[in-house]
């Protein structure tokens, strides 16, 4: 709190000098209404009214900010988008196209975006060469989380690679254990589906697949090896998983119901709110054969056109701070995730989110560095929203046939284009 | 005001009193004229675009009904559908009408049971998808409460099904609907007259034989509102399903209007979700335009 308290009293001296006379309003669209979440959002409403601004908020709940699109659609078309709203992926770029986005590009040239970011997603915050969102964070989707009483208890080892993951998991259910806590809902079905991509495919086939739809990667007999190493890993989910919250699953490993789960970092937030202390209560691995890569889910915000002049300001005054070191630490400490910046200072994380940030900056240098399908960075919602329907119809189905879903995923991908 | 209607003999408060129905009605026909029929308009016109994440205009045609044809999920999602439908209809009939019956017979506190039993009516669909999504989960409900009593090998996991789990809905749907249909029928049998039942009775026929013969096919018009409403309730059945299974698992309890609000809203296939409903309309209208033509020509035989 006292880092944010002395960023607060920095900015609003840096903003008196200046800017006294030009106080904007700045709408933001987001869903960071849980928790942690919430708790981010309102040190950035902070920092951006003690620069002199006024913040609307504009909270939509809904986990994946399904409701909020909507709300943001109606607004966008009836002509009064607000000012900022929480846009990632390549669905920034179809904003861009619908050109509605304002341009940040003297913002980032003041402040170095190009040198603080990595490529990978200076490209996804540009529409056309210039910048148009602003990332807030860094998510790693790729990771397993394991209860090590569990494992000791069950005599199994933390898996490095997938045939050492399936013999931990013969070795939980054993020994009584459940091996994997899963929730049953696409999203999560996909993100599994996704890991094993990434694993079996490595990340130059898993890029060639699922960024650039590539039929033949689609179709290949590595891709009927993810299905049916999925459909293996089915056999390690209890039957009741249909449906259950990924929260539910992480609190199952919390419990030692669970040995392990596949979930993203924002497992971490749920390990951090129950007290648990990474290395010691949980461990948090890259995902078996991931090892290298870094499946990731960037937050970001999404600047929108203003005629406003001072609301202008105050949204370009918003872009600023997302990135300030302050607020990436205090965002990224709260809500699992690591920051942006490429030079932030990591030291006042957790294990997790150091090995994270050291992977990252490590993917970024070798191409390990992917987009996340299930977590919509990868493609377009069409196309993610097809590769949901096929993966979670597969795992659904347990007479299902790998080669024959290799196949529809191809024709489910080709369909949406 | 009566002043000046005595002064003028009445004239402007005539025409006022002519005028003023249709002031009044005025806003809200044009409300329902744009805010319904202008999008039905509207939904039927983006389902020949190329529509994605925002509406345009560029014609393509029935391409996108070709595409859903194609689609796994929509058919699944219809099948879905035609099975819920015709066992949520049927079952809440059947009950229905049996509750009616039995409650018809002069019975003791009917008042306080005809309001039990009418009460699910009054839950939104949410929360009775919500209890009974609980209800039904294995490792949580009847299931585990049964094999926790001792019957160990108990199981009713039909919720974690894909196979079954459209009887789920229907089991839920079911409770919540059959007491409604109860009530109609409850009014209809107060309607039928008694000197016909009488009359039945002298001539020595059964209390079954009365119900079965006489009374129910004299209650045609009330079965009618009932399948109106009842397949009305199924066509958009969407927040029952989104509360208890959200389709899951996969895509197995898909209905049409989950699938077209996913498409529309969420996945930016806008196109295509207009597709899906216009289909949907269509079914609608298939069941609503017979029924309205029996009923206005019937009306003009009256």
């Amino acid at each position: 709190m006292n880092a944010i308290s002395r960023l607060s009293t920095a900015v609003s001296l840096a903003a008196l000098m200046p800017l006294t006379a030009l106080a904007g309003e700045v709408e933001v669209l987001h869903w960071w209404t849980s928790g942690g979440e919430k708790r981010a959002a309102d040190t950035l409403q902070k920092l951006v009214e003690d620069q002199g601004h006024t913040w609307k908020d504009f909270a939509v709940a809904g986990g994946g900010g399904e409701a909020a699109m909507t709300v943001l659609k109606t607004r966008a078309v009836s002509g009064n988008p607000p000012a900022a709203a929480q846009i990632k992926g390549p669905d920034i770029q179809e904003w861009g196209e619908l050109g509605l986005l304002a341009d940040l590009n003297q913002v980032a040239e003041q402040n170095g975006w190009n040198e603080l970011l990595p490529p990978q997603v200076i490209e996804a915050m540009q529409f056309g060469g210039d910048y148009v969102a602003v990332p807030v964070n860094v998510h790693r989707v790729n990771w397993l989380w394991i209860n090590p009483e569990v494992f000791a208890k069950a005599g199994a080892t933390p898996p490095t690679t997938l045939d050492e993951f399936f013999a931990a998991a013969e070795k939980l259910k054993a020994a009584g254990f459940m091996p994997l806590a899963h929730g049953g809902q696409p999203w999560q079905d996909s993100t599994v589906f996704e890991d094993l991509a990434l694993a079996v495919l490595g990340p130059e086939d898993f890029h060639k697949a699922f960024v650039e739809l590539d039929e033949s990667v689609l179709t290949s007999t590595k891709m009927v090896e993810v299905f049916t190493a999925l459909q293996k890993l089915r056999g390690y989910v209890d039957a009741n998983a249909a449906g259950r919250d990924w929260n539910s699953a992480t609190a199952m490993v919390m419990n030692g119901k669970a040995g392990m789960q596949i979930m993203g970092d924002w497992a971490k937030s749920e390990w951090t709110a129950a007290g648990k202390v990474a290395g010691s209560d949980y461990e948090c691995l890259p995902f078996p054969g991931t090892q290298g890569s870094f499946a990731y889910n960037i937050d970001s915000l999404a600047m929108f056109k203003l005629s406003n002049a001072d609301n202008r300001k105050a949204q370009e005054d918003l872009a600023r701070t997302v990135l300030e070191p302050e607020f990436q630490q205090f965002f990224n400490q709260n809500k699992g995730s690591i920051p942006v910046r490429m030079d932030q200072d990591m030291s006042s994380f957790d294990a997790c989110a150091q090995k994270s940030m050291v992977d990252f900056k490590e993917a970024a240098g070798n191409g390990g560095l992917q987009p996340s399908l299930a977590h919509g960075m990868a493609a377009s919602s069409y196309v993610q929203g097809a590769v949901f329907d096929v993966v979670t119809n597969f795992f659904n189905d347990p007479k299902a046939d790998p080669q024959k879903a290799a196949q529809q995923l191809a024709a489910a991908i080709q369909a949406v284009q | 005001m009566s002043s000046i209607a005595v002064f003028t003999k009445a004239s402007p408060l005539d025409a006022l009193q002519r005028w003023l129905p249709k002031l009044v009605l005025a806003p809200s026909m044009l409300i329902i004229l744009v805010g319904f029929y202008g999008y039905i308009l509207w939904t039927f016109l983006l389902s020949f675009t190329s529509s994605r994440f925002m509406p345009n205009y560029s014609w393509v045609g029935l391409q996108q009904y070709a595409r859903l044809w194609d689609n796994d999920r929509w058919w699944v999602a219809s099948q879905n559908l035609l099975l819920f439908g015709g066992l949520f209809i049927g079952i809440s009939l059947v009950i229905g009408v049996l509750l009616a019956v039995l409650l018809d017979q002069r019975i003791r506190r009917e008042g306080f049971i005809r309001t039990i039993f009418l009460y699910p009516m009054a839950l939104s669909m949410i929360v009775t998808g919500t209890a009974w999504k609980w209800l039904l989960n294995p490792g949580l409900g009847i299931d585990k409460m049964l094999r926790d009593w001792g019957w160990e090998g108990f199981r009713f996991d039909w919720l974690v099904d894909p196979d079954r789990v459209v009887y789920c809905l229907v089991i839920a749907a079911v409770w919540q609907s059959s007491g409604f249909v109860m009530a109609l029928f409850l009014a209809g049998l107060r309607g039928v007259d008694q000197s016909i039942i009488r009359a039945a009775q002298v001539d020595g026929a059964s209390l079954p034989n009365i119900y079965l013969r006489i009374v129910l096919p004299s209650l045609g018009p009330v079965f009618f509102s009932a399948l109106m409403i009842l397949s009305h309730i199924a066509i958009k059945s969407f927040d029952l399903v989104a509360s208890m299974t959200a389709g899951g698992p996969g895509y197995a309890s898909d209905l049409p209007a989950m699938f077209m609000y996913a498409h529309t809203f969420t996945r930016g296939q806008m196109g295509l979700g207009a597709a899906s409903a216009i289909l949907m309309l269509g079914a609608v209208l298939a069941i609503l335009v017979p029924y309205l033509y029996s009923e206005l020509r019937g009306k003009r035989h009256d």
